[in-house]
Parts: C-alpha cells; structure tokens; sequence
C-alpha cells in the first residue's frame, strides 16, 4: 500500500455505527430464541467443567466449537461481510478455532484444572456468558442490540478465553490466538467508531495474554497436572 | 416555449460558456450546471457519494432510506451518483434504489474499478454494472491509482467499444499526488476525482490548475471531511458572510467554496439523510463567492 503512513484508521471503517448495531439487532430478531439456548448450553458447559471426565470435555468442545462455527458462519459470513469484505477472510478463521475447540475436546484438554485457573477462568465465562448481553444496556443501547453467546464473535470469543485459561496442557496456547486476535480487532473497530465499549475486548484480550504468560511462569506441580 | 428544468439548465450553461470562468456555467442568480470539457456536457455539480453511507448490507428499512435519499436526489436536480467495488455493499444498495425509483433519465453513474491486476478488472466492472443494474456506465475510474495502466488500458478499449463514455482516476486525502499529476500530463483522461475543501487545499497547486489546463473534468470527494467538518463547525454560528452567497447551513457555505474554484466540476458530498440531500443540492447556485471572499471564508474557518 503505497504512502501507507498517511492512512488513519478511519480510512479503513466502511460502514456507520448505525448500521454496525443494526447488525446486531437483525441478527438477535433472525435467530431468536437461539440465545437462550446457547447461554443454557453454556451454563451447562460451566458445570460439566468441574467434573473434570474426558467426556464432559467432549461436550465442552462440542459446544464452544458449534458456537463458534454458527457466529463464523452466520455473523460474520452472512452478516458482517456484506458491510466489511475483511470479514470474510475473518470468517475461517472461524471454522479453524472450531476445529480446534473439537480436538481440545476430544483430547480431554477442557476441563477446569486447578483452582487458580477455575477463579480466572470464571471471570471470562461470566463476562462472555452473562454479563457481555448487559452491555448493550450500559452504552446506552437497547436489550434487543445485545450481543449473546454462541450468535456473536466478540461474547463467544471472551467466553473461549475463559476455557482455554482454565483448560490443560498446551492446548491453552494453541487456543488463545484466535479469540485474543479477534477481540483486539473488534477493540480496533469500536474504538474507531467511537465507542466506549472497545475497552472491554480490548482488557479481556491483554488480562488473557497475561493470565497464559502468567501460567508460562508458575507452571502447576507434576501431581496438579493429574486429572 | 415552456421553461422546463433541463432547458433553464441548458440556457444558463451557454450563458456561461461566456465568462471568464471556463467551467462556470452560471453567473446570474440561480442554479449551476457546469460542461465536461472533453465533451461539452452538461451536468448538475452537486452529485452523490457513496463512501460509508450506503453501506448498509442487506438490512431493507436502511436499503430503503438509501433509496430515499436518492430519490429526493434526483427530485431536487442532481444527476451524479459515485461508488466504488471498495464500499462493501454500495452497489447492490445503489441498484435496489435505482430499481425502486424507476431508473431516473438523469443518472450520471459514475463507479471505479479496484483491483490489484488489470485482468480481473473487467469481472469487476461487469460485477459492479449487474449490481447497479445499468446497460453500460457513464463514468469508470481508476480507484486510487491501483493498477493504474492495466486498467486504463482496459477503460479505454471499451470507451472505443462504446460501452462507456468516460474514463478517470481517482485519489483522496492528498495521496500519490506526484503520480496522479503524472497520469493527468500523459494520458487522455475524462475525469479526475481528489479530496479537495475550505481547509483542505493542497489541490489548488498543482492539480486543480492542470485540469483546467488539459480539459479534465473534476470531481471533489470528501468535502466535508467525512462528516468531521460539519461536525466541527455546527457549533458555530454562520458569518454574515454567509448570507451574502445565499448559505443558510455550514454544509453549503462548504460546498459554495468548493464550487467556486473554476476548475471544478462536481462535487460529491455523502449523507444519509433526506433534508441533508436537498441541501447540497441547494448549495449548487448563485451567487458564489469570489476570490478575495474565498480568502475570508478558509482564514475565518482555519481559526475558528
């Protein structure tokens, strides 16, 4: 890109903030009530987690992999990429992390370890779960804008921070990247939008890179890496 | 005979032709209507951008305010509408309002081709001509200069086909002057389409003058800033000024200096919004302000 120093990030956001939140809204109208059955399903997620059983990673994975695939395929594929052609190059990345979430699984890595890693862990599920909805209320914008679980890539990609926190082995970092790369974009996004909300994606993908470098420092005794 | 819009428009353009101004085509109160000089032409000098604005995806309320803004576009005299394959979902937007107001006779469309090889330049450009839903466009521009002589090559074949009738190049924000200046001198271009307004002025140099100078029509993108100018200003009050080149609003004091500069063809401004639409348009008639008031109007907005 020729003089690439003179562009500012506003010469690279195509479309208005209206339209961006309407996204939202036509996406919860088009698919409701799916939210309450992926927030139930996550729910269920968090409990299973706890029994630490390879097959409750199964369906740990099987869920966080469904929800990403459906916000990949059905946000960003269908929806965003009509008003931002960069998300359909985002879009399989979308279907790599699923692919990912599905061996994690299946490999048993996807159970909640030790207690530390269940304390941080928590923090990210709630805020992707349950309190990331909230959200729409507290910058000033309807409930029906509301960015839900499983239906949207920012709540979605908080919640799997959380998982791959509290999850074993290497898969954390293997897990990591994708979600921390697309809340930073989406920081990117709103900030340039002006909107106050790029902060939390933005904290939640530093507190997640610090939290695994943190872990990279501390690594757990031989017999906490028991299941 | 009766006194239609076209015919007043008509008039006042030959009226024109006799100033000092060689673009201007009216210097009496009333509306403007400058001629594209490679061929002699007509055209209102307030068109419509599309950058952002019509970037609304496939959500229909927001598709239909879009058609509804070029309605009142067309309804208030204006004739350009400007896109580009780089404004996401603009195109097929555009064609869904062209489809729903009965493809108006007064369409100037103007769109760019924006590939980084010239050999996919042509699946773009029938692309784009599906999505506005058009037989053929008026107007194909380089966007930013990528790919520039592929494409031009390309341009220029089918303007000897006849399934085009102008060609250009564009740019914005200041950028790759040297090399835009470059293409003006050598090639035979229709058109050329840079930012350009009261504080942003680096235009007036070089190129500016050099359209003039080789008959190159102009058209002026981002007047507003994207919206930061308006923005900036609607706090302030209008300078009596104002009232003197007949602008009620900051959007026209804007746009009157823009259209004031000889070299200038149409300008492009952007918006959402209905009443904003028949503003811009209002902006496009006499009086304009001359020189000396032209230095006013920029030193009063820089120090605001």
């Amino acid at each position: 890109m020729p003089e690439w120093w003179t562009y500012r990030p506003e010469d690279f956001l195509l479309f208005a903030p209206r339209v961006y939140w309407r996204m939202f809204e036509l996406h919860n109208e088009a698919y409701w009530p799916l939210q309450g059955l992926f927030l139930a399903g996550l729910m269920g997620a968090v409990v299973l987690g706890f029994r630490r059983s390879a097959l409750q990673s199964l369906w740990i994975g099987g869920l966080f992999a469904l929800a990403w695939a459906f916000a990949g395929w059905f946000f960003l594929w269908q929806r965003y990429a009509g008003i931002n052609w960069a998300a359909g190059y985002v879009a399989p990345l979308f279907g790599v992390q699923a692919t990912l979430l599905l061996g994690a699984g299946c490999a048993g890595a996807l159970t909640f370890v030790t207690k530390g890693r269940i304390f941080a862990a928590s923090g990210f599920l709630a805020l992707g779960g349950f309190f990331y909805p909230l959200l729409a209320l507290l910058y000033g914008r309807p409930i029906t804008l509301a960015e839900v679980f499983g239906l949207m890539p920012d709540p979605t990609a908080v919640a799997t921070l959380g998982l791959a926190i509290a999850g074993s082995g290497r898969w954390t970092g293997v897990l990591l990247p994708i979600p921390v790369l697309w809340l930073l974009a989406s920081a990117a996004t709103l900030h340039t939008m002006g909107d106050d909300q790029f902060r939390v994606p933005l904290v939640a993908a530093i507190a997640a890179v610090f939290l695994f470098f943190l872990r990279l420092l501390f690594r757990p005794r031989a017999q906490e890496r028991q299941p | 005979m009766p006194l239609t819009r076209r015919s007043f428009v008509k008039s006042a353009a030959m009226l024109g032709a006799a100033t000092s101004l060689p673009n201007l085509a009216c210097a009496a109160p009333g509306p403007l209507a400058r001629t594209i000089p490679s061929s002699g032409e007509i055209i209102p000098p307030v068109g419509l951008g599309t950058w952002i604005t019509f970037n609304v995806g496939d959500d229909a309320v927001l598709r239909d305010a879009c058609a509804d803004v070029m309605d009142a576009f067309f309804k208030s005299g204006g004739a350009m509408i400007d896109s580009s394959p780089m404004y996401g979902s603009s195109q097929p937007v555009i064609g869904h309002g062209l489809r729903n107001i009965g493809r108006p006779d007064a369409l100037f469309s103007a769109d760019k081709v924006w590939t980084s090889t010239g050999s996919r330049g042509r699946v773009q450009i029938e692309r784009s001509r599906a999505y506005w839903g058009v037989d053929r466009f008026d107007l194909l521009q380089v966007h930013n200069l990528l790919a520039w002589e592929e494409h031009l090559e390309t341009l220029n074949a089918m303007k000897g086909d006849g399934r085009l009738r102008y060609i250009g190049i564009t740019t914005s924000e200041g950028r790759r002057h040297d090399l835009f200046e470059e293409i003006m001198r050598k090639e035979p271009l229709d058109f050329v389409q840079f930012s350009y307004n009261i504080v942003d002025r680096e235009a007036e140099e070089r190129l500016l003058p050099l359209a003039a100078e080789r008959g190159i029509a102009v058209i002026v993108n981002r007047p507003f800033r994207q919206g930061a100018l308006t923005r900036r200003l609607e706090a302030e009050t209008l300078p009596g000024w104002a009232a003197d080149i007949g602008a009620v609003t900051w959007a026209q004091v804007i746009l009157k200096f823009i259209l004031s500069h000889p070299a200038v063809t149409v300008v492009i401004p952007a918006t959402t919004r209905v009443e904003h639409v028949q503003e811009n348009l209002a902006a496009a008639s006499e009086p304009l302000p001359d020189r000396k008031l032209r230095e006013r109007m920029a030193t009063y907005v820089q120090d605001l």
